[in-house]
């Protein structure tokens, strides 16, 4: 891995789903242990660019995709080679928590096992070691065999924060992981990210300005399927250079 | 008259005309368990339920369905086992690994409710042809085999039906944690579908043991409780066919006995549906 250079690079993306232009001609560059926010409204190509990166893209019947992404300087979208390495490396974290259905531990404990460590006495230790880091551990460890869906909406959202990091990923892939979230557990979601970048690369996805004004240390504003501006915060917010991040500023989306 | 009053009118019309039909329904399926019931409450006894019929089936006096009873157990036991082992493995495959192909899926759907729509007599008279290509005689094996195909599309369908309704959020999330498909489909998706499995296979077998027509070429008639898959089987549907026409009242007796058996299995299967249909929500997520 190089110390230097971005982690994630894009190069000439272009998707289009049935027929039409979703992304247009992306090219961007995610530094690594960072927390890269993009942002835009709804419908610009957000959550599409995400998915391409972790080839969940590959899903849509209608999805063509054009184009290179180079994940430590290797490329993933056109890899005929296994798929599920590739989306091992990224955990996700979609707008509305689904967990797997079983009980908590095993939410964890699955993606461990499919990757080959079935040994009870580490799995109990890597289980216990992922619920402390997504700060879950507390409220769960004394009902670890009730079913997941037993849990409220933002300790889900921990707990497939956590079921993500347990198959060790260096990058986190996070879908507006806190619109279906009420304050209290959006604030734990936001202070995990915090915490986390020192040893992942983070992509937050979020229409709301104020999360990437204390999230993100990189931020790429995008506007119909294209990267719009892109910059550090402190740049981006005070002084923007167009005027649909102006217009996106100014009425507070 | 006021567009008002038209309304009201429309309204009481409407709704007498809903409670009509509503009722209709509910007194026909009245009748029939009630008639049942009265027929064959009465002819039920030990003896009917533990001995198989003696001196013939359309002759003999004494004796009861045991035949029957056991007959049907082992051909719908049989055939919905078979037909899960086909049928499960379809269901995954159309909504996991062929996520993509929609069209293709779509297609499926569409051959398998055809087959779904094929008359039973249809499967008996293929099951028929298929025994006489290959020098078969009427057994339990060759009913078997042609209810297996008569309930495959059935129970597909309702597994299909079930697995459909699985969020793309939840084949995501286990792609993303690097699950292949086919972990993805026997480890999620199954268990996020249990309760329609279940189903499936319970209505599956309802449908195996009610069916006359399937096994009318298939499996013979005996007075004889079968002790191989080679040798023919008596059936509860058969069993109703063949004893209600003689001229009897014992034998008819035993028809209406049939037929009564065949209504509380029916029941028992449905109820059971509804239990496990509710055990099974345990670990399921709902969205």
């Amino acid at each position: 891995m190089k110390a230097s250079g971005p982690k994630i690079r894009i190069s000439h993306l272009s998707i289009t789903i049935g027929g039409k232009a979703v992304l247009k001609d992306i090219n961007l560059q995610i530094p690594e242990h960072q927390i890269t926010v993009i942002l835009g409204p709804s419908g610009c190509g957000k959550t599409t660019l995400l998915k391409s990166l972790n080839r969940l893209i590959d899903l849509n019947h209608q999805a063509k995709a054009e184009g290179e992404i180079f994940i430590d300087g290797q490329e993933i979208l056109h890899d005929t080679r296994d798929v599920t390495k590739i989306r091992k490396k990224m955990g996700l974290l979609s707008q509305r928590p689904y967990p797997l259905p079983m009980n908590i531990y095993n939410n964890i404990a699955f993606g461990l096992r499919i990757s080959g460590r079935k040994q009870k006495r580490i799995l109990d230790r890597r289980v216990e070691h992922y619920l402390r880091l997504a700060h879950l551990w507390e409220e769960v460890c004394d009902r670890l065999r009730d079913p997941a869906s037993a849990l409220s909406i933002g300790q889900q959202q921990r707990l497939c924060l956590a079921r993500g990091l347990a198959v060790d990923p260096d990058i986190i892939l996070a879908d507006e992981p806190t619109s279906a979230l009420d304050p209290v557990s959006s604030k734990i979601i936001e202070d995990l990210f915090r915490e986390m970048k020192k040893q992942y690369t983070i992509i937050l996805v979020t229409h709301v300005l104020r999360q990437a004004i204390r999230l993100a240390d990189h931020v790429v504003f995008m506007s119909e399927g294209e990267v719009v501006e892109q910059g550090s915060p402190q740049n981006l917010f005070s002084n923007p250079q167009t005027a649909q991040l102006r217009a996106y500023l100014t009425e507070g989306n | 008259m006021t567009d008002r009053r038209i309304r009201i009118i429309e309204e009481g019309f409407a709704r007498v005309l809903m409670f009509l039909s509503t009722s209709t329904i509910v007194l026909v399926l009245l009748l029939i368990v009630i008639s049942i019931l009265v027929r064959g409450l009465p002819a039920i006894s030990w003896e009917m339920l533990s001995q198989t019929p003696r001196g013939g089936f359309y002759f003999g006096k004494e004796g009861g369905i045991l035949n029957a009873i056991v007959g049907s157990a082992y051909l719908a036991g049989g055939s919905t086992l078979l037909a899960l082992v086909v049928s499960l493995p379809v269901a995954l495959y159309m909504n996991v690994h062929l996520v993509k192909r929609v069209k293709l899926v779509n297609t499926i759907r569409f051959l398998l409710d055809l087959l779904w729509g094929i008359p039973s007599i249809v499967y008996g008279a293929f099951g028929f042809a298929v025994m006489v290509f290959l020098g078969l005689r009427t057994s339990l094996l060759a009913g078997i085999i042609t209810v297996t195909f008569f309930i495959i599309p059935i129970m597909i369908r309702a597994m299909d039906e079930l697995f459909k309704t699985v969020p793309r959020g939840l084949l995501e999330a286990s792609f993303s944690l690097g699950a292949t498909r086919s972990e993805t489909a026997y480890r999620i998706f199954l268990r996020q579908g249990l309760s329609g499995v279940v189903t499936a296979i319970l209505l599956a077998f309802g449908r195996a043991i009610g069916d006359a027509a399937s096994v009318l070429f298939t499996t013979g008639y005996t007075d004889h409780i079968p002790s191989s898959l080679g040798q023919p089987t008596a059936t509860l549907p058969l069993a109703i066919f063949f004893q209600l026409s003689s001229p009897i009242q014992e034998v008819q007796q035993r028809a209406y006995a049939s037929a009564f058996i065949l209504t509380c299995i029916i029941l028992i299967i449905s109820v059971l549906a509804r239990i496990f249909e509710r055990r099974y929500h345990k670990n399921r997520i709902r969205f």
